[in-house]
């Protein structure tokens, strides 16, 4: 199949360096410490935050950092076929284990000693990307909820079909079978923290396409910085009406 | 959702520091250099399609089994492969019986990620009749000792065990030709899988801000601050790689693993190919063992089985609490290993016998007369006669054979069991027990 057409363009109309529009929302639960919902073209997630609450598990308290958890969950509407997935599914695991790790990279964990933070995401809709919209909704969470970080994670995947590097896979690139790199970096440190490929790359090609990948989440960490900012404004103004 | 921090063995502080200041002087606790290798060993079992893997104090065992199934909806022309790992509870203080932790299944992925989207086994020569009847591959990892590194010695012994695995060959007849005969292994050939490439994997661990490791041991990763395993093969292709968080690295760092994974990938890739190929030969040696005279094979084989079954029915001959039939029981065995071992001699019997001393040699003479007698079925009834006991042994036979029929072997069992009047009368319990037996074996 063509994913490339010889004018240069992708599939949805995309160029091949190009990303899916990104929209963020933060405060859409109401009852959460933090919350916030990440768009990337048709892939919608939703995040939310508890804490650094008190440990619900005794034997998991840590007396040196805070306790991370998180759960990954997709809504059974979020996929073309509709069927009910068990909660517990291999896939999952692995994505809520992938999210938790590159989240605790990030967060002071050591100034919130027994105490713990709970990171809930849900795919609303599925349209490949999950992982890294996943983590960008994550990371506005944790920072609308005020929880001291590093940097801001983010996330962005790429990968590699028709020999031509590309940017922000959906949902029809991701499963043509082709290479696909999600790369999650600490943009102000430039260092990659999360790196997952699957598919078969020759060495040189894989270095390109993490490239293009690093470049994907600089553009959104722009994104979520502004978003963040305007964020910070209102707050701002609304307290100056407060007061 | 949370195991990690039940039951998981802590590091001192004194511990962490002394393995991250070794290191600054580019020493590992274990003597290594920071870009070493443990040893490792792979062994295979008697069996197609299993192997056993040690990486330093890490032992793996894998197993590879197959199974005709219908094809995923989507894929109506692949066979499957997939990949299950167990973490058995008595290799790590953390592991726990019951449902696969978060790290079994990332574990679990990382093989299955590896093997399948790089499509290193051919899952279309696997297709029986599209759409309908597929082989479904299934991979079972057990973790036996968790020294570290456990995806590394994983994934190697998951390559191992399927480059020596074998799947029966199925023909396919009946009227629409959608009729799927199996033949079983003794008729035809088993058939190997078709592997393009061998993704291995090398996990890389990084301590403190700047030091990095490959190959680490549970020290080293109860210290680490991240991980990435990298999968590639020995052309430079990399097929899959899993950081999962953590420390965050240069992207110049990654690059660097990445061409020392490749020559890690080349060493232990031609490591695999010699030992499947040293396995591969000692395989075609003992299918010529097996094709040649079929006397010897007959006794050799029949010879196992009877000891299996006098080991099962000792107890029943415990019950008939006679003393001399057990001692004979056990000469026996012995002097089936002594054949065993004699015939594997090119040039003829050995007398070195360090076993003749307790042995009555009168019975010595009988029992190695029934062995005689054993390409002879004719016989067996006789035989019957002379040892008691022997009749025991002798009922599998009849089975291995497949002359005598059904009622040859009741009739025979009649013969015996007026033999054993004596005894048998006294518990006719225990006559029962032998008479179902003998049917079953018949059938």
């Amino acid at each position: 199949m063509e994913y490339v057409n010889p004018e240069g363009l992708r599939l949805d109309g995309r160029r091949p360096m190009e990303m899916r529009q990104l929209r963020a929302e933060i405060g859409v639960v109401s009852r959460a410490d933090g919350s916030a919902s990440f768009e990337m073209g048709n892939t919608k997630v939703i995040a939310a935050v508890y804490g650094p609450r008190e440990v619900q598990n005794r034997s998991q308290q840590m007396n040196d950092q805070a306790l991370v958890r998180c759960e990954y969950s997709m809504a059974n509407f979020s996929t073309g076929d509709r069927r009910r997935k068990t909660k517990g599914d291999r896939r999952s695991t692995e994505i809520s284990l992938v999210i938790r790790q590159t989240m605790e990279a990030c967060i002071l964990t050591h100034l919130m000693p027994r105490s713990q933070i709970d990171i809930y995401v849900q795919v609303l809709q599925a349209d490949g990307g999950t992982r890294s919209a996943c983590i960008n909704a994550a990371t506005l969470a944790l920072a609308d909820a005020g929880i001291p970080m590093r940097d801001l994670v983010t996330s962005c995947s790429a990968g590699y079909l028709n020999s031509t590097p590309l940017l922000d896979l959906n949902y029809l690139e991701d499963s043509a079978g082709g290479a696909d790199v999600t790369v999650g970096i600490l943009p102000k440190l430039d260092k990659v923290t999360l790196l997952q490929m699957d598919a078969k790359l020759p060495m040189d090609i894989f270095e390109n396409v993490m490239q293009l990948a690093v470049e994907g989440c600089k553009a959104v960490e722009s994104h979520i910085r502004e978003i963040l900012l305007e964020n910070a404004q209102t707050l701002v103004i609304r307290q100056g009406y407060g007061s | 959702m949370e195991q990690r921090l039940g039951n998981t063995w802590r590091m001192t502080v004194n511990e962490k520091k002394f393995i991250e200041s070794a290191l600054e002087s580019e020493l590992r606790v274990d003597g290594r250099r920071p870009f070493d290798y443990r040893a490792l060993t792979i062994k295979f079992g008697r069996e197609d399609g299993s192997s056993e893997v040690q990486l330093g104090q890490t032992h793996i065992m894998s197993f590879v089994t197959s199974q005709l199934v219908q094809p995923y909806r989507d894929r109506p022309n692949e066979g499957t492969l997939s990949v299950f790992t167990e973490f058995s509870p008595m290799a790590d203080p953390s592991f726990e019986a019951g449902r696969p932790s978060e790290s079994a299944v990332e574990l679990g992925r990382i093989i299955d990620r590896g093997l399948r989207e790089s499509r290193a086994v051919d899952t279309e020569s696997l297709c029986v009749v599209a759409g309908k009847w597929v082989w479904s591959i299934r991979i079972d990892l057990h973790i036996l000792d968790n020294g570290g590194n456990l995806v590394d010695a994983a994934n190697i012994a998951a390559l191992a065990a399927l480059l020596t695995f074998r799947r029966p060959e199925c023909t396919l007849g009946g009227d629409d030709g959608q009729e799927v005969t199996l033949h079983p292994p003794e008729v035809r050939e088993p058939l190997p899988l078709i592997v393009h490439h061998l993704p291995i994997a090398v996990t890389f661990a990084f301590i403190g801000d700047e030091h990095m490791v490959i190959d680490p041991t549970h020290h080293e990763e109860a210290v680490m601050g991240g991980r990435m395993s990298v999968t590639l093969n020995a052309n430079g292709d990399v097929c899959a790689i899993q950081k999962a968080g953590g420390h965050g690295v240069m992207q110049s760092v990654v690059m660097q693993c990445l061409r020392i994974a490749s020559v890690k990938a080349g060493d232990i890739t031609s490591k695999i190919k010699t030992v499947v190929e040293s396995y591969k030969t000692d395989r075609a040696l003992r299918m010529v063992k097996r094709h040649a005279p079929i006397n010897a094979v007959d006794v050799n084989e029949s010879g196992g089985k009877a000891k299996q079954i006098l080991e099962g029915q000792k107890l029943k001959s415990e019950e008939c609490s006679v003393s001399q039939s057990d001692d004979m029981d056990v000469e026996q065995g012995r002097i089936n290993k002594r054949t065993d071992k004699n015939r594997s001699f090119t040039g003829g019997p050995s007398s070195w016998d360090p076993y003749s001393e307790g042995v009555n040699t009168d019975e010595l003479k009988a029992t190695l007369a029934s062995r005689g007698s054993v390409a002879v079925p004719m016989n067996l009834d006789n035989l019957g006669d002379t040892i008691r006991d022997e009749t025991k042994s002798d009922e599998p036979l009849s089975d291995v054979n497949p002359v005598s029929s059904s009622t040859d072997s009741a009739g025979k069992e009649m013969a015996t069991s007026k033999e054993k009047t004596l005894q048998d009368a006294v518990k006719p319990k225990n006559k029962r027990k032998k008479k179902k037996s003998s049917n079953t074996a018949a059938v």
